[in-house]
């Protein structure tokens, strides 16, 4: 009899040959996710005159099976940025967590400070976390966890107004690989859509120069090129506008006028024979 | 044998439910030398007189820039005030670290307060022996706040603290509905005014012992704040400020029958000078 915890519910040797124990051994450091399960698919941002518009799809892939149809991943902060969210959806929801703790201790302080001040502090969101600041906390949580070789799976986007009233518009991966631009895009959309949005907006110049309608269109137009050719994504869609006045997000969005005349003429792969 | 049996350790209550090793910490407050802060709408001062071990000796340092934004006046034990300090120093650097932004006061002051408290409620331990004023501005405006070796914070639209405080607080509380509205330069003089309610007798404020810091905050259109940075003047940069101070009447605030604390300025433990 082997009375080593680990032989203990194991198959007999002597029946089934030895077993193998190698995964019991586990050397290094402790890890969550190294290799994404449950994926959300591209995140797409625009910057325009007086804020940012920000969409993704409503689904969450198993592989390629589209497992889950109503899963959000645009998440408001605050009600001064949008945090959105493509690659794993487990370690989407353990940043919404946390992003929510962060958001309720910061509301604490902002009451207890304006409770106590004379007047003064009017301002919505005055003195609060804006979009720049949660941006800079996110890159560095992005970035510790990837030197501690525990990534967070994620491409995020962060969209809201900087500290001075400026559109902001930012993108940390799970590297901890930070840039920004007048429009971004992860995953798919970063091949698909983003050339589309840099037709308008290829410059921060270009971009002061969008009204609100015009970059809901565009973003509209590229969440319909990406249902079109990503074929990880879904019809049903997230769109978030901020601007100084706050979030503007709807979750239940369904794309409109799709005109699938282009297929027939696709040639190269699949059934067809050329 | 003992005087009091209660006061070995900052764990055990008295009798009367004191905490003794507490009030003590309290009173090396009360034994430094005096320091006046104000806020208004757009600035935040701290003054304050420093005092020399011996003729030969520099004036011991009163006040001290955190961050860009913060700045604290110590009263009480220099040493316990050098490690409270480079602690702040540190959550300050932290935070613009981690959020590019300047750390608000509160959040700042409240972190001390806990570190403080803790030493209050541990076996082994014992309280800071320095009180704090805390001046600074963040994105809600100027901010003034006190800081005891208990652990408590609060904030203040003016206080003093340190020894014959008391003068300075009257002046400050008969003065009080002026303070809101002061520009930069009234603000500090309230604070030299309030700090000389406090001195000895036949002692006056010198380029030597005066040390003044301000920080201002301005609202810009944007909607942000344009931080004018925690700076402290000593020496020949207070001059102009102890002049424009110098003729006022001795105690025409009439602050002059304030209660004292009866303490004064005592020698013996390295208290800040």
């Amino acid at each position: 009899m082997d009375h080593r915890p680990q032989a203990w519910g194991r198959p007999r040797d002597d029946v089934y040959g030895a077993y193998d124990a190698s995964y019991l051994h586990n050397n290094g450091p402790k890890t969550a996710t190294q290799s994404p399960i449950v994926t959300g698919t591209s995140v797409i941002a625009i910057k325009f005159k007086d804020g940012v518009v920000m969409a993704a799809d409503n689904l969450a892939s198993y592989g390629s099976l589209a497992r889950f149809t109503d899963v959000k991943r645009l998440r408001p902060f605050l009600s001064t940025s949008v945090v959105g969210f493509g690659g794993d959806v487990s370690d989407m929801q353990f940043l919404d967590r946390h992003l929510k703790e962060l958001a309720t201790d910061e509301a604490y302080e902002h009451e207890a400070s304006s409770t106590t001040t004379d007047e003064g502090g009017s301002g919505a969101g005055e003195g609060q976390l804006n979009a720049a600041n949660l941006y800079k906390y996110l890159s560095k949580l992005m970035y510790r966890r990837r030197n501690d070789f525990d990534p967070l799976w994620n491409q995020i986007l962060v969209a809201g107004l900087d500290a001075h009233a400026k559109p902001f518009l930012a993108s940390v991966d799970l590297r901890g690989t930070t840039f920004t631009s007048p429009s971004l895009a992860t995953g798919f959309g970063a091949m698909l859509a983003q050339p589309i949005m840099r037709r308008y907006a290829a410059t921060e110049e270009d971009a002061a120069r969008l009204t609100r309608e015009e970059a809901v269109n565009v973003i509209k137009e590229c969440m319909k090129v990406l249902f079109y050719r990503d074929a990880r994504s879904l019809d049903r869609y997230s769109i978030a506008v901020v601007t100084k006045d706050g979030v503007e997000l709807s979750e239940d969005e369904q794309l409109e006028k799709q005109s699938w005349a282009f297929a027939e003429r696709i040639r190269g792969y699949g059934t067809q024979v050329v | 044998m003992f005087r009091n049996n209660y006061d070995n350790d900052s764990v055990t209550f008295s009798p009367q439910g004191r905490i003794f090793q507490v009030e003590y910490a309290a009173e090396a407050v009360k034994q430094g030398s005096v320091v006046v802060g104000i806020a208004s709408k757009t600035h935040a001062v701290l003054v304050a007189v420093k005092r020399n071990a011996e003729e030969l000796s520099s004036y011991q340092k009163k006040l001290f820039p955190i961050d860009e934004h913060v700045g604290i006046a110590i009263a009480g034990l220099t040493s316990d005030a050098r490690v409270l300090s480079n602690f702040m120093k540190q959550q300050c650097l932290g935070h613009r670290l981690t959020y590019g932004r300047n750390m608000p006061v509160r959040t700042l002051v409240d972190m001390i307060g806990s570190k403080a408290q803790i030493n209050t409620q541990h076996y082994g331990k014992r309280p800071y022996g320095v009180g704090l004023l805390v001046a600074g501005v963040d994105e809600q405006g100027p901010h003034l706040f006190e800081f005891q070796p208990s652990g408590m914070t609060e904030q203040m639209m003016a206080f003093a603290i340190g020894a014959r405080s008391q003068m300075a607080r009257t002046y400050l509380e008969k003065n009080l509905d002026k303070f809101a509205d002061c520009d930069r330069e009234e603000l500090i003089r309230h604070g030299l005014r309030a700090l000389k309610e406090s001195l000895v007798q036949d002692r006056e404020l010198t380029v030597d012992n005066t040390s003044v810091g301000v920080a201002g905050a301005a609202k810009q259109d944007d909607g942000s704040t344009k931080v004018d940075p925690f700076k402290v003047y000593d020496g020949h940069d207070v001059a102009a400020w102890i002049e424009s101070v110098a003729d006022d009447k001795e105690g025409d605030a009439g602050a002059g029958e304030g209660e004292g604390e009866g303490e004064g300025e005592t020698e013996g433990m390295e208290v800040d000078s």
